[in-house]
């Protein structure tokens, strides 16, 4: 590049450091965001939630039917707000969100069972959060085993059915994909970034213009290359700490499994970060103000969260919002961190969502340079 | 006088804001060790034109060097040895004052940036401050460091956008004397001001107002090229004076100079004859004087103003 000069580099650089740590707002962002989202996210992902409301519908009285819903109650995770008798009601409750479950138990259930019949029990779950109904899901069949352990006692000992008396049939509504929790932190971890990245940056350029300061860096020979990419080395550092925050936090609270090497996550993260922070700092010089600069950042931020797979399974999506969900770095971010971290991928799987980063990188760079504005006209 | 010894020759600069003309058709010439005044009033086009000289903003159309360096292509050139000083407070408030002048020092990529910065900051009397942030400086000191930030690298012009507005008379003096040695040393500086005693300590002024340029040279010069005539007069009752002076044959502007009253006009003999009318019966004390400066840009302002 002609005429550049590290000295100039670093010297501004320096001053983006100094400026930031000066700024407290920015700095308590920096911490802020990712702490407030991982308590968020985090509790709806990991806090493994009881006492779900639940309602029961039961065409049969025997004391297993009892015995069962006294299971269902035991085990924490379900707590019986009603028994109610017609479908139609069970179906406006599950869909108004008055209860999470519905129960249903068949007719003459004991009696099948003891006949052997396998009588199958339904469970209605709300799994528009899937999260929140996993482990209750999970702990049905142990209830019904237990319950029924309970019952078949003593003379009915010999009744005591097959080892796996009860067709325990889960039918998840509203979210079949049923996207795990270990999707989640690695998709926080993207969505964080995106946020924090391109705002701050975004801001970095446009809050010279507002102050006036940005006469006195123009009149100056430092070049736009020095000024655009000096201005982004803080925030790769403050990615870097955000991202390790977020990782300490999915390794030691929500215990989130670590396939791929550390080392290659980081690598990934760098890369993202930079295809962010190039977009704030293009974002800055389209923007006349700051306000402009944020609203950039939104109008960026919302397609991120809803066409990248962070909020909708990718694959579910139409064809056309998946083409343009190709298109923005969150997408291929998520597919890399999950790759890496559950699956733990090789390098050669991640270069398909590797070039497409490096690629949006360059054209928004480019694009930067092209606006940076030179003089003030 | 060859084109060497020129710090600024720009010829027909012309700068529109959308379908605004703000600077028309203008030439300067400032030479090499020159202090060169520019005036004018607020909007007439000073800070575009200083703008214009640093390659801040692009001419419309027009040409010209600073430095031997042309103002539309060598911009990078300009900057490099132009030091400009903006009207707006225009350093980092969130920096204190070493940092900000160190960070400028890093900018022109200056050799011993430590030792320079040492010394700006000695000559300022500020090196007790130094870690104060810039942004709790008062007013005054706010342009003090401002200055001392563009004079930092050593330039060899110094465009200087009001580099005294809201600055104390002692460190007014001080400012002027500075430039005066700095002048002597052949650097050139080109200083928009407001202040007729600032204009007075200039080489050569420049007047523009509404784009325009009105009037150039030396003070005494464009004092002459007016051809003012003007009547101190002194005694009670100034402000009936001047109701009744208001409109009369030669009168075109009555301005009050704290217990005097300055009448001015263009037309020598008209003035005398209403002069002469009205010190007839009357306690006041009549003189005349020659024009100054403010009298001249008064009338210049006026006259634009009315076209
Ligand atoms: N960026 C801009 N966009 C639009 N108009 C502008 C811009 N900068 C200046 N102007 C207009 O150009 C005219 C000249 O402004 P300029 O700042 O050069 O005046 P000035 O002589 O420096 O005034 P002052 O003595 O108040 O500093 C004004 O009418 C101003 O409104
Ligand atoms: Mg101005």
């Amino acid at each position: 590049m002609k005429g550049f000069s590290w000295s100039r580099w670093i010297g501004i650089m320096l001053k983006e450091f100094i400026q930031l740590r000066r700024d407290r707002l920015t700095f308590g962002m920096i911490i802020g965001i990712p702490v407030m989202q991982l308590m968020l996210f985090g509790f709806a992902i990991n806090s493994d939630p009881k006492s779900l409301p639940t309602a029961v519908i039961s065409a049969d009285n025997s004391s297993l039917a009892r015995s069962i819903v006294a299971g269902l109650k035991n085990s924490g995770y379900f707590r019986i707000v009603r028994e109610i008798s017609s479908e139609a009601e069970a179906d406006r409750q599950i869909t108004e969100g008055e209860v999470q479950f519905v129960v249903h138990i068949p007719e003459n259930l004991a009696r099948r069972v003891v006949r052997g019949e396998r009588p199958a029990l339904l469970i209605e779950a709300d799994a528009t959060d899937p999260s929140a109904t996993a482990n209750a899901v999970s702990a049905l069949s142990g209830i019904g085993r237990t319950a029924l352990a309970r019952e078949f006692t003593g003379p009915l000992a010999r009744l005591a059915p097959l080892p796996d008396p009860l067709d325990i049939r889960v039918h998840r509504r509203f979210n079949p994909e049923g996207v795990t929790q270990y999707n989640i932190v690695p998709g926080l971890l993207g969505v964080i970034l995106t946020m924090t990245m391109v705002l701050m940056n975004g801001l970095a350029m446009t809050r010279e213009r507002e102050r006036g300061t940005f006469e006195n860096l123009l009149a100056t020979p430092a070049q736009p290359v020095e000024v655009m990419t000096g201005k982004l080395v803080p925030y790769i550092l403050i990615g870097l700490l955000q991202v390790s925050l977020v990782l300490l936090a999915a390794h030691f609270i929500f215990h989130v499994p670590m396939q791929g090497s550390l080392l290659a996550i980081y690598a990934v993260v760098l890369l993202f970060i930079a295809a962010n922070l190039t977009l704030g700092i293009t974002f800055s010089t389209l923007a006349r103000n700051q306000l402009q600069a944020m609203q950039m950042t939104f109008f960026y931020f919302l397609p991120s969260i809803l066409l990248s797979g962070f909020m909708f399974p990718f694959r579910g999506m139409p064809g056309w919002a998946q083409v343009l969900g190709n298109l923005l770095p969150l997408t291929h971010f998520l597919r890399l961190v999950r790759g890496l971290m559950l699956k733990g991928s090789a390098a050669a799987e991640l270069w398909p969502d590797i070039w497409p980063l490096l690629a949006f990188m360059l054209v928004v760079m480019a694009a930067g340079l092209r606006f940076y504005r030179r003089t003030l006209d | 006088m060859s084109a060497g010894d020129l710090a600024i020759d720009v010829q027909q600069l012309n700068k529109h804001f959308g379908d605004k003309h703000v600077v028309k058709d203008l030439s300067l010439s400032v030479r090499r060790g020159e202090i060169y005044g520019f005036l004018g009033p607020n909007g007439s086009g000073k800070t575009t034109s200083i703008r214009m000289l640093c390659g801040l903003l692009t001419p419309d159309s027009g040409s010209g060097t600073c430095l031997g360096h042309d103002v539309i292509r060598d911009t990078a050139a300009i900057k490099r040895e132009v030091g400009y000083m903006t009207q707006r407070f225009s350093l980092w408030e969130d920096l204190n004052l070493r940092e900000n002048l160190d960070f400028i020092a890093r900018m022109y990529g200056m050799r011993e940036r430590r030792r320079a910065v040492d010394e700006a900051l000695e000559n300022l009397g500020l090196a007790a401050r130094q870690k104060q942030l810039a942004g709790a400086l008062s007013g005054g000191w706010k342009q003090r460091l401002a200055l001392a930030a563009c004079m930092l690298h050593k330039p060899r012009l110094l465009l200087l956008d009001e580099p005294t507005a809201g600055v104390d008379p002692k460190a007014r003096r001080d400012f002027w004397q500075a430039i005066h040695e700095l002048a002597a040393d052949g650097i050139s500086v080109l200083v928009s001001t407001h202040y007729m005693d600032e204009a007075e300590r200039c080489h050569r002024l420049a007047y523009i107002a509404y784009g325009n340029l009105l009037a150039s040279g030396t003070a005494a010069s464009i004092i002459e090229q007016q051809k003012l005539s003007t009547w101190s007069v002194s005694g009670a009752d100034l402000a009936a004076l001047a109701q009744q002076l208001q409109g009369m044959p030669g009168v075109a502007q009555i301005t009050p100079f704290g217990n005097t009253l300055h009448v001015t006009g263009r037309d020598e003999q008209a003035l005398a004859a209403s002069v002469a009318r009205l010190a007839e019966n009357s306690a006041q004390r009549w003189e005349r004087i020659q024009p100054g400066l403010e009298d001249v840009f008064i009338a210049l302002m006026e006259g634009t103003a009315q076209s």
